[in-house]
């Protein structure tokens, strides 16, 4: 498609930058539709970035919600082949410990089979080779196909992939409202919070992918969609316990799940209702953190002796099926609304509900209405057409292509960027200082990022390259980055504001758990940064 | 083994106790963890930049009437802290410690990221301003290290810039850096210095500068000369010619780790034992209540003795203070403590405002007396950062803070 020939119109105008957002933007373009995402912040800063990271096998879903578990197991299937650079097949355990029901685990095991999911119970014994961090005792174990997914990576790889299909995205474009004639949407006005300019899309269809926040979204379009946001809280530990995701085999319940994920693990989640307010400004409470604590030490009982780096929570944008506002009737499933049937607006789609773990599939519902919307004869193409980075080769090939001398910084490299790392420059030794040393990230890898992968600020550095995600949470490194950007964006203003801002947003996530090693690296960067450096706080300073 | 003095913790605080006990002849110990706060030092001690109620401070010595009545400060008495705040240069001097300033005026200093702090006395090094918008010159040559990412020149010069002075930035480029380069983490200060240090090195950068020098009248380079002494930071300013100001980098800070190095070294010569790398583990009380011997971890059944004992061992980050969810204790002795009940109180959920748990330590005596369950131990000291009673990094203090308690308990185990 994409007839026309003027800046400002598209075939399809995605607003929401998370993994909704990014992978509907993917489908599109790769169907050939002229695309603008919009996204008010950086990309996966809502519920995106701020979950599990798990790669569901779809059994925590089997005895409870058959259909979420057959998405889940085929999407799982899915991911591990067209987003390998995103995925670590770490493989799940299912315990059962003493305290638990046994009885639950043949009906679990059952549900699962008849889902389609490969669950296999295993000896205890064996399930502690296995894993060894797992609580010693326990008296029943199932397997799984669970895996651990990078949600920044898999997000930023389907943005990469729309771009190179001719997409145009602009992070920090805030919808200020939806452009109407008569009970047509035919487009966007945003709000550019860098250049602090209003602009108009304009589009046949847009797409409402904003997730909890698309409850606004809708309200601008003057239709409702009944959110309930729910919150779940998490807990980020210092290094990574254990290396199969543990889960308890039990009916869902508070903090029985702990994933794996780089260089760290996490236990998660809570769950709580909280008013629509809060979800710009969420903060997590001590009774959350010592729930997650523990019930996260059955799980595995060394995390007891094990630093927490952070605690954090997102929203789950969890919607009330249309035949009960009251919201008694929650969906966790794929939600698809087209407005022109639902509430008689036209060339106006919301996609929500869902999970990360179905996040193709939903695009996939998603571009598929858009094309029967536009009469476009183009199927969807996804489940087979590998992300970028995840083409061909295995890490172990890309990462002896990126460098002669084979180290574990590009291996690090490689594991966050897959075969685009190729793009990156490593080859002088000025380009392989790091930046960041626990995460090893080099002095490439940040440019590159500046260069290609729309970063404005350290927040959004981070989300990509993981500077800052470390023990340390971005003592020395973000100062560094700090350095780095200001040359880039020839500002050194808004470089110095965008450090107080990294700190404080790391902050954010060290204060709930501050005592330990936590409050002994918090000292220390109070020392730094406002003793040696005597930085003092502004108004700017607040976080996102 | 028998000591006069046993002192926990080798940092600023405890060696300027121990040097002090060790020449007025008394036989002292220091069981030092590792690296202190000196490590990331800013250049600088500070007196007292700013009263608890946020109130800027010029003239330190006659701001601490202001100050609260449980702060380390006010403990000891006008009085005695102007006395040694008069003492102190000579003292670090005698340890070979270059500095300057007087307490009845704060000077300023140069920070990392070109913002300007208040401060007493500054290392040699570095160059103490009058006033806070002191220009440095008119024309600045701001100098890097090609590929040396702790000293920020983009934040230098934009800070310089608002005063006036124009800049321009520039790196120098050397062979022998090279092979540092190779392994991608090791730009870092400490080792850009042992490379700098070295005869023939530091003569080829000073002339790379002095290359690039041409209508400016003063250089910026980062604090990267001199582990072991001022050579060569004596031999950069002569060679370069014009106004050299060095400019303090993100850690670790050469100057300090140099500091810290000259007051162990004055410590030692003066017969002093410096126990690196050993942490003390328990305490052993006798039927008075008086501290009677220390274990530690290197030596195992060996215990050390001392009429005295000298808690120098920091704040939480040097765990001298331990923080869990519900408490917070001194682990060693279990001195009594100052802080909240209730761990939300602890912190403000914004980094950049006033965090209270730096102001959490050791309750004290006037004499500085630690107590243990409400009753002071006449023979267990505490100073330094581990003291409550000021938020040291609100109100610039940390610096004056160590150097006058340590010399006020040493004297008054040498009163005793």
């Amino acid at each position: 498609m994409g007839l026309t020939g003027k800046d400002n119109e598209f075939d399809v105008i995605i607003v929401g930058g998370g993994i909704t957002g990014a992978g509907t933007a993917r489908d599109c373009a790769l169907r050939g539709l002229k695309v603008l995402l919009v996204e008010r912040h950086d990309l996966a800063t809502g519920a995106t970035g701020r979950n599990h990271g798990l790669l569901h096998s779809g059994a925590r879903y089997a005895v409870t919600d058959r259909e979420s578990a057959e998405e889940c197991i085929k999407e799982n299937m899915i991911l591990r082949k067209i987003a390998r650079h995103c995925v670590e097949e770490t493989e799940g355990l299912f315990i059962t410990l003493p305290e638990d029901d046994l009885a639950y685990q043949a009906k679990f095991v059952e549900s699962c089979l008849a889902a389609g999911i490969n669950a296999e119970i295993i000896d205890p014994k064996e399930a502690l080779k296995m894993e060894p961090s797992a609580n010693p005792d326990i008296i029943g174990a199932v397997k799984v196909p669970d895996g651990a997914v990078d949600p920044f990576r898999l997000t930023s790889a389907n943005i990469i992939d729309a771009k190179l299909h001719g997409a145009k995205v602009l992070v920090y474009s805030e919808v200020t409202s939806l452009i109407k004639e008569g009970d047509t949407v035919q487009g966007v006005e945003v709000f550019n919070h860098i250049t602090k300019q209003k602009e108009r899309y304009y589009a046949p269809v847009t797409v409402n992918a904003g997730g909890i926040w698309g409850q606004h979204i809708a309200e601008l379009a003057g239709v409702k969609i009944n959110m309930f946001p729910a919150k779940g809280a998490l807990l980020i530990f210092g290094h990574r316990v254990n290396n199969v995701v543990l889960n308890r085999c039990r009916k869902p319940a508070n903090a029985d799940i702990l994933v794996p994920g780089d260089t760290i693990c996490l236990i998660g989640t809570t769950s709580s209702r909280i008013p629509f307010e809060e979800c710009d400004n969420m903060y997590v409470t001590p009774d959350e953190v010592d729930v997650l604590l523990q019930e996260g030490e059955k799980l595995a009982p060394s995390l007891a002796s094990t630093r927490i780096l952070r605690a954090y929570a997102g929203v789950r944008p969890l919607v009330a099926t249309d035949d009960d506002p009251s919201g008694r009737n929650i969906s966790r499933g794929i939600v698809l609304l087209d407005h022109e049937t639902r509430d008689g607006v036209k060339g106006f789609v919301s996609i929500t509900g869902g999970k990360l773990m179905t996040y193709r599939l939903m695009a996939e519902w998603a571009a598929d209405l858009v094309c029967k919307k536009l009469s476009v004869q183009q199927s969807c193409i996804t489940m087979h057409t590998p992300l970028p980075g995840s083409e061909k080769e295995n890490i172990d090939e890309i990462s002896q292509k990126t460098w002669t001398k084979p180290g574990t910084t590009h291996k690090a490299t490689v594991g966050r960027h897959g075969a685009r790392a190729l793009n990156i420059g490593l080859n002088d030794e000025y380009d392989a200082s790091l930046v960041c040393e626990c995460e090893e990230v080099s002095v490439g890898e940040v440019r590159y990022a500046i260069n290609e992968l729309d970063v404005h600020n350290l927040v959004d550095l981070r989300r990509r390259t993981r500077v800052g995600m470390g023990t340390c949470q971005g003592e020395l490194c973000a100062c560094r980055a700090a350095g780095m950007l200001a040359d880039a964006h020839k500002c050194t203003e808004r470089a110095k504001t965008d450090l107080q801002n990294f700190v404080n947003e790391r902050w954010k996530g060290m204060y709930p758990v501050c005592w330990g090693d936590t409050l002994r690296e918090s000292e220390y960067s109070q020392w730094i940064y406002s003793g040696v450096c005597g930085l003092e706080g502004s108004e700017t300073g607040k976080t996102e | 083994m028998k000591f006069d003095t046993v002192i926990i913790g080798g940092g600023l605080a405890g060696l300027v106790c121990g040097i002090r006990l060790q020449k007025a002849g008394k036989k002292c110990a220091i069981v030092s963890a590792g690296q202190s706060a000196m490590h990331f030092s800013s250049g600088t001690f500070d007196l007292l930049g700013r009263l608890p109620d946020g109130t800027g401070v010029n003239a330190p010595l006659e701001a601490l009437k202001n100050l609260p009545e449980n702060h380390p400060y006010s403990l000891l008495g006008e009085d005695t802290v102007r006395k040694y705040t008069e003492e102190i240069p000579a003292f670090l001097e005698e340890c070979g410690i270059r500095v300057s300033g007087d307490a009845s005026a704060n000077t300023w200093r140069i920070t990392p990221t070109g913002e300007r702090k208040s401060s007493w006395l500054t290392l040699g090094d570095f160059t103490a301003l009058k006033s806070k918008d002191e220009k440095i010159g008119s024309k600045a040559l701001i100098v890097n290290i090609l590929g040396y990412l702790d000293f920020n020149t983009k934040f230098l010069a934009d800070s310089f810039e608002k005063q006036g002075t124009e800049c321009r930035i520039v790196a120098i480029k050397l062979d022998e850096m090279e092979r540092l380069r190779k392994n991608p983490s090791e730009m870092r200060a400490t080792n850009i210095a042992r490379v700098m240090d070295r005869d023939g090195v530091w003569e080829k950068a000073a002339e790379q500068v002095k290359s690039m020098i041409k209508d400016e009248d003063v250089v910026v380079l980062p604090a990267v000369f001199g582990l072991k002494d001022y050579t060569v930071v004596d031999r950069m300013r002569e060679a370069i010619g014009i106004r050299t100001v060095f400019v303090a980098t993100m850690p670790p800070s050469v100057p300090g780790i140099r500091s810290q190095m000259s007051l162990t070294a004055e410590f030692e010569r003066a017969g002093g034992r410096f126990l690196k790398g050993d942490a003390v583990v328990d305490a052993e009380f006798d039927e008075n209540g008086h501290v009677k011997s220390v274990g530690t971890q290197n030596f195992g059944n060996i215990r050390l003795y001392a009429d005295n004992f000298v808690l120098a061992s920091g704040s939480f980050f040097s765990k001298g203070l331990i923080a869990t969810p519900d408490k917070i204790f001194e682990p060693v002795f279990g001195v009594d403590l100052s802080y909240p009940e209730g761990r939300d109180q602890w912190f403000d959920r914004n980094f950049w405002n006033r965090q209270n748990y730096i102001s959490y330590g050791a309750k004290v005596s006037k004499f500085l007396h630690a107590s243990i369950e409400g009753k002071p131990i006449a023979n267990l000291y505490a100073i330094g950062s581990l003291l409550a009673g000021s938020n040291t990094l609100y109100e610039g203090c940390g610096g004056g803070i160590a150097l006058i308690t340590a010399l006020a308990a040493a004297d008054s185990i040498l009163e005793k």
